[in-house]
């Protein structure tokens, strides 16, 4: 649509800008204002410079994270993303059962975070859980509290249980805009599933796919209450991902410096693919026109 | 007969959704020495005494009472400031508007773990701390970018003609937008409103550090049940059941429009 000029649109927007104004710049600004400054209590604060970046930066226990972290949405988006795809094609298209799988399918997104811990936490343990003692049934020396292995092998299948849905709902909205003329196009060229799959369904989907990805990398860069119920971070560090650590850090030990300096990177990890992704996605919109 | 593949593929991912959630289910009606002694898939010895402790007790369903506060007002600020803005940005071209769209969903991207004590901080010192409204501003943080690029979605969707025949006809801009826009972007404004309530409701790390005991929310009372004598696993199973009731609840109502809503109105 071909937009009207006008900057009086801006009356429109303040009420907004105050609002995150309020709730975003001004905690932001404490952060950067921790991350630069060191104290001793009182609040008197003395200027430090880059030291406190410098020392994140060099710290193995942020490499760590960091590692651990990137691993983590890499193995999600690796998992969820083909999942959905999947899911969504084998979705019925309309009448009832379409809405019964739908609502279905809605259900783990709607249960708060630390409750979708907390299931898992029971479902996995070996004493009372159904998955832990089918597994200890079946021999498998299962133990997420003790295992790193199995604590990341219950994360993840935790995460793919909450959220593959988001994918594949998405993934089905844009199986839906594509006009029934395209399939029977296709099956008058005798088209294959797969070439059906590959040229018609796939580009229609592109769209949705990039918000499915780019929703999933930045919540799970983000996560913190699931792995944090149901693991604590442990065995040892095996499970401490960025924002586990930087609670710990910040709320626990009340390194303020570090902490700050430590979230100021983190954001601007999360800001630059964000952009990219955005960049995208603009530009597709703009083709699309 | 034959059946076909999707169905099962279909039910088979189904099956893996609704396990654990059966399993809390079916904790929920045990005694705890059924829980811990013995291995049962339904329970066989039937009681609602973990669902009378919650609904008897204020300390435990208060905190269902204070998610609810926080979140519906969570949700009415959102809407009522993201709508005049969701206009602007689909109708106008304005300045530094591209860079601003952005800056609003970099604030959806923000790790709530890097605001937990900047806000804990920022509502102490205005004397916000444990109320509701704290919790119901800090959640606008993720939730008003949201509502605004899933409303600016759907208003892209009603042609410009409309408002345009509206101003000849000589409505105002106010009259215009409540009796004219609204009830078309309807649909819209309640997948919307679905976001803002589902985000809030699930949120736990930022309502949680700004609360302690008037406004603290029901997720968070959920660690009670780990006291000297062991876990209460019953009651704990029992009230992560009771906070999927409301979530079930209104799912029902924007189901054709869920997935809509995911993509921000753009599919």
């Amino acid at each position: 649509m071909e937009k009207t000029q006008n900057n009086r649109a801006w009356l429109l927007v303040i009420p907004v800008l105050v609002l995150v104004a309020f709730s975003a710049v001004i905690p932001l600004m404490t952060v950067v204002n921790y991350a630069f400054n060191d104290t001793f209590g009182n609040n008197d604060f003395f200027w430090a410079g880059l030291e406190w970046f410098d020392e994140m930066i060099h710290s193995e226990r942020l490499h760590g994270a960091l590692g651990r972290q990137a691993m983590f949405s890499a193995i999600i988006l690796a998992i969820e993303v083909p999942l959905g795809i999947f899911v969504a094609l084998n979705m019925p298209k309309k009448g009832f059962w379409a809405s019964f799988c739908l609502v279905l399918m809605a259900l783990p997104l709607l249960i708060p975070f630390n409750v979708v811990g907390t299931i898992w936490q029971i479902f996995g343990r070996v004493d009372i859980g159904l998955l832990g003692r089918t597994l200890a049934g079946l021999g498998v020396d299962y133990n997420y509290t003790n295992d790193p292995i199995d604590a990341w092998a219950t994360v993840i299948v935790m995460d793919v249980w909450h959220w593959t849905s988001l994918v594949a709902l998405l993934c089905y909205a844009g199986l839906q805009s594509i006009p029934q003329a395209y399939y029977q196009a296709a099956k008058i060229d005798q088209a294959s599933r797969w070439a059906v799959f590959r040229y018609i369904e796939l580009p229609k989907m592109q769209g949705v796919l990039l918000i499915a990805v780019l929703l999933r990398f930045m919540d799970s860069f983000m996560i913190y209450t699931e792995p944090f119920v149901v693991t604590g971070g442990g065995p040892g560090n095996s499970t401490t991902f960025l924002s586990i650590d930087l609670v710990k850090m910040a709320v626990g030990q009340f390194d303020l410096g570090p902490a700050a300096a430590f979230s100021l990177m983190y954001f601007l990890v999360i800001l630059l693919v964000s952009w990219v992704f955005y960049t995208v996605m603009t530009n597709m919109d703009k083709e699309a026109k | 007969m034959r059946i076909k593949s999707s169905a099962i593929v279909m039910a088979l991912y189904l099956l893996f959704l609704l396990i654990p959630i059966y399993w809390l289910v079916n904790m929920s009606f045990k005694t705890n020495a059924e829980i811990t002694g013995a291995f049962t898939l339904f329970p066989a010895d039937f009681t609602l005494r973990n669902y009378t402790v919650i609904l008897t007790d204020p300390s435990w369903y208060m905190g269902y009472v204070n998610s609810i506060i926080y979140v519906v007002m969570n949700t009415a600020i959102s809407i009522s400031v993201a709508l005049p803005a969701a206009y602007a940005f689909s109708r106008y071209s304005f300045m530094g508007d591209k860079h601003l769209f952005f800056w609003l969903l970099t604030n959806r991207m923000a790790p709530p773990a890097v605001f937990a004590l900047p806000f804990f901080q920022l509502y102490s010192s205005v004397g916000l701390f444990d109320t509701h409204i704290a919790v119901a501003l800090a959640h606008c943080l993720f939730n008003v970018p949201l509502a605004v690029w899933i409303l600016e979605g759907f208003m892209r969707g009603v042609p410009k003609e409309i408002d345009e025949t509206a101003y000849i006809d000589g409505y105002s801009f106010p009259r215009f937008f409540v009796k004219i826009f609204m009830p078309l972007i309807a649909s819209g404004i309640g997948v919307a409103a679905f976001f803002c309530f589902m985000f809030s409701w699930v949120e736990l790390l930022l309502s949680r550090t700004l609360t302690s005991v008037n406004a603290k929310p029901i997720a968070a009372t959920m660690t009670r049940t780990v006291s000297a004598s062991g876990m209460d696993w019953g009651v704990l199973a029992a009230a992560g059941v009771l906070t999927i009731v409301p979530g079930a609840l209104v799912i029902w109502f924007v189901r054709n429009y869920i997935a809509k809503g995911f993509a921000l109105g753009r599919v």
